[in-house]
């Protein structure tokens, strides 16, 4: 299933499949990150994403299939200093200052990013005296994503790294990744934000139930959707388009008709003769949104 | 930042300094307790108030009691920091998610285990320091140096069973239920142990069940250094309380390793 031509990726999971009790979290899945590339793993709660990165942290074994980092079995020693994390709830200890949780997270790895360092790649400029505990969302957030790069990582997991930041931090930590990938680091982005994977993915990997649903370059993933959107200003009912055949989904905002088809052209056709007065057509390709809904929900598009 | 070549970063497998490591948990550990008042301040006033309640307010001048008080109050002040500084932390680093952050970096295996139990030591270090100020300064404890010495000595090693204890209940409880139950543990045990009042002034019953208690164990052995104790032999107290360790510790190492 990868498409692109690839050397050898810096993490992989080959096969890999875990359970819990009777219960499948992931099967065999396959997934490969490359240095200086950002994939991003796309998937609802549940899919299995943190089993992913669980097995690739090796915080959890796989009952089937590898997890290797650097060729070291993922987990190890060897794998954990090359490896920095930022994980969804990190219980940061509140009473430590962010100098000292820099100190203490530098202190496990070999050759740790410079405190100044950290602080200019995270925007923790007059935050190193402070207590975690005291500091906002938006500043927590930040100190941990310094916590995970300061080891100069060459693999970088980021579950969810902007839950809860504004958009001018959101924008300063995807310019962050941007700069470490530049450097060569491998990122595996996890995260509910499409917009995000949008901005930041080289590739993506969208997972459903434990299992790979589609892999592939940004543009890749859209390419497999041949559903359109349609906006337009028109008086048309939209449970009236709704039955109409090829229409997936019709509804009003206000005076517009939004419209997801599938093929587009003969429902824009019917449209027009429907409706003389329709005005301000406009049709767009899906987003990567639409694609991830469609790749998921398979069922309730052929069902439409 | 500049953009540092790719190339020059290192091979992963390159040592990491790990005394240093250790070190960095062993401080961060002991700020975290000393910053947290709800547990640096019961678990150094509280033995000292027992102490001084029992042994200075309404002791009428008897050097035995205020003695056998000062084993026993450090017997008590060291089970508060082991089980409440184990107990309570990993409850709440493993609900919170720290356990697993820690378990994603590359620090040496167990360094967190080792800094909390040397954080734990200290406190017990401190609690017979300050124990043994209030014997001499209020109680008029007077006692020969190898018995001064021998008090912080079991105080600081009495803290592996407890500790032991602490890390299974915070293995298996949240944290909000770890604090009740180690309390529950806590109080009585000490108690029905025989650490505010001699056995001899308990029930029968209640004093023939005493051996069952981890903290009759280690007074034993702190009151056999003041001359005190029941008379029973110190090889026995101390293999039931390492027995008590390495039972705790690993059903608490496996059920944390299976916690993900």
């Amino acid at each position: 299933m990868d498409t692109l031509p690839s050397t050898a990726p810096l993490a992989r999971l080959k096969g890999a499949s875990r359970a819990y009790g009777a219960v499948p979290a992931l099967q065999d899945l396959d997934l490969s990150l490359q240095a200086g590339q950002v994939t991003a793993l796309l998937g609802a709660n549940g899919a299995g994403k943190s089993t992913a990165v669980g097995l690739l942290l090796g915080l959890l074994a796989a009952d089937r299939g590898e997890a290797s980092v650097l060729g070291h079995v993922a987990g190890s020693p060897a794998a954990g200093q090359a490896t920095g994390a930022m994980l969804q709830s990190a219980g940061v200890p509140e009473r430590l200052t962010v100098l000292e949780l820099l100190a203490l997270v530098r202190s496990a790895y070999p050759h740790p990013r410079s405190v100044a360092d950290c602080v200019a790649l995270a925007g923790l400029d007059g935050l190193l005296g402070r207590r975690y505990g005291r500091l906002s969302g938006g500043q927590q957030r930040r100190v941990q994503f310094a916590l995970a790069v300061c080891g100069r990582p060459r693999l970088l997991f980021l579950d969810e790294p902007t839950t809860g930041l504004d958009i001018a931090a959101r924008q300063a930590l995807w310019s962050a990744v941007r700069e470490l990938v530049a450097e060569g680091c491998a990122v595996l982005l996890t995260t509910h934000s499409l917009e995000e994977a949008e901005a930041l993915a080289d590739r993506v990997a969208a997972i459903d139930q434990g299992r790979r649903l589609a892999a592939g370059s940004v543009q890749e993933i859209r390419a497999r959707v041949t559903m359109r959107r349609i906006r337009c200003l028109s008086m048309l009912d939209p449970a009236l388009v709704a039955t109409w055949p090829d229409v997936r989904e019709a509804q009003r905002e206000g005076e517009a008709l939004h419209i997801v088809a599938e093929p587009v052209e003969p429902v824009l056709r019917r449209l027009l003769e429907a409706d003389a007065g329709a005005r301000d057509v406009e049709v767009g390709r899906a987003s990567l949104a639409d694609a991830f809904l469609s790749l998921t929900r398979p069922a309730v598009a052929q069902a439409a | 930042m500049s953009m540092d070549t790719p190339r020059a970063v290192p091979p992963a497998h390159a040592t990491v300094a790990t005394p240093r490591a250790y070190l960095q948990e062993a401080r961060r550990e002991f700020m975290r307790m000393l910053r947290e008042p709800a547990f640096g301040i019961p678990v150094i006033v509280f033995p000292a108030m027992f102490y001084l309640l029992f042994a200075v307010l309404l002791d009428r001048g008897s050097a035995g009691a205020a003695q056998y008080l000062l084993a026993t109050c450090g017997v008590f002040g060291v089970m508060g920091a082991a089980m409440f500084g184990f107990g309570v932390t990993i409850a709440m680093d493993r609900e919170r998610g720290y356990l697993r952050l820690r378990r994603a970096l590359p620090s040496p295996p167990g360094a967190m285990l080792v800094a909390k139990m040397a954080m734990a030591m200290v406190f017990a270090a401190i609690i017979s320091l300050l124990l043994a100020a209030l014997a001499w300064g209020l109680a008029g404890v007077r006692m020969p140096a190898a018995q001064a010495l021998g008090l912080p000595a079991v105080n600081v090693a009495g803290v592996l069973p407890f500790a032991a204890i602490g890390m299974y209940v915070g293995a298996v409880l949240g944290g909000n239920s770890a604090p009740v139950v180690l309390n529950l543990l806590y109080l009585p045990m000490s108690f029905l142990s025989g650490l505010w009042m001699p056995l001899s002034m308990l029930p029968g019953w209640l004093a023939g069940i005493a051996p069952v208690w981890p903290a009759y164990h280690l007074s034993q052995l702190a009151l056999k250094i003041v001359g005190h104790d029941g008379g029973g032999a110190a090889w026995l107290h101390l293999l039931v309380l390492a027995g008590l360790t390495a039972v705790f510790f690993t059903l608490a190492r496996r059920r944390l390793a299976a916690a993900e």
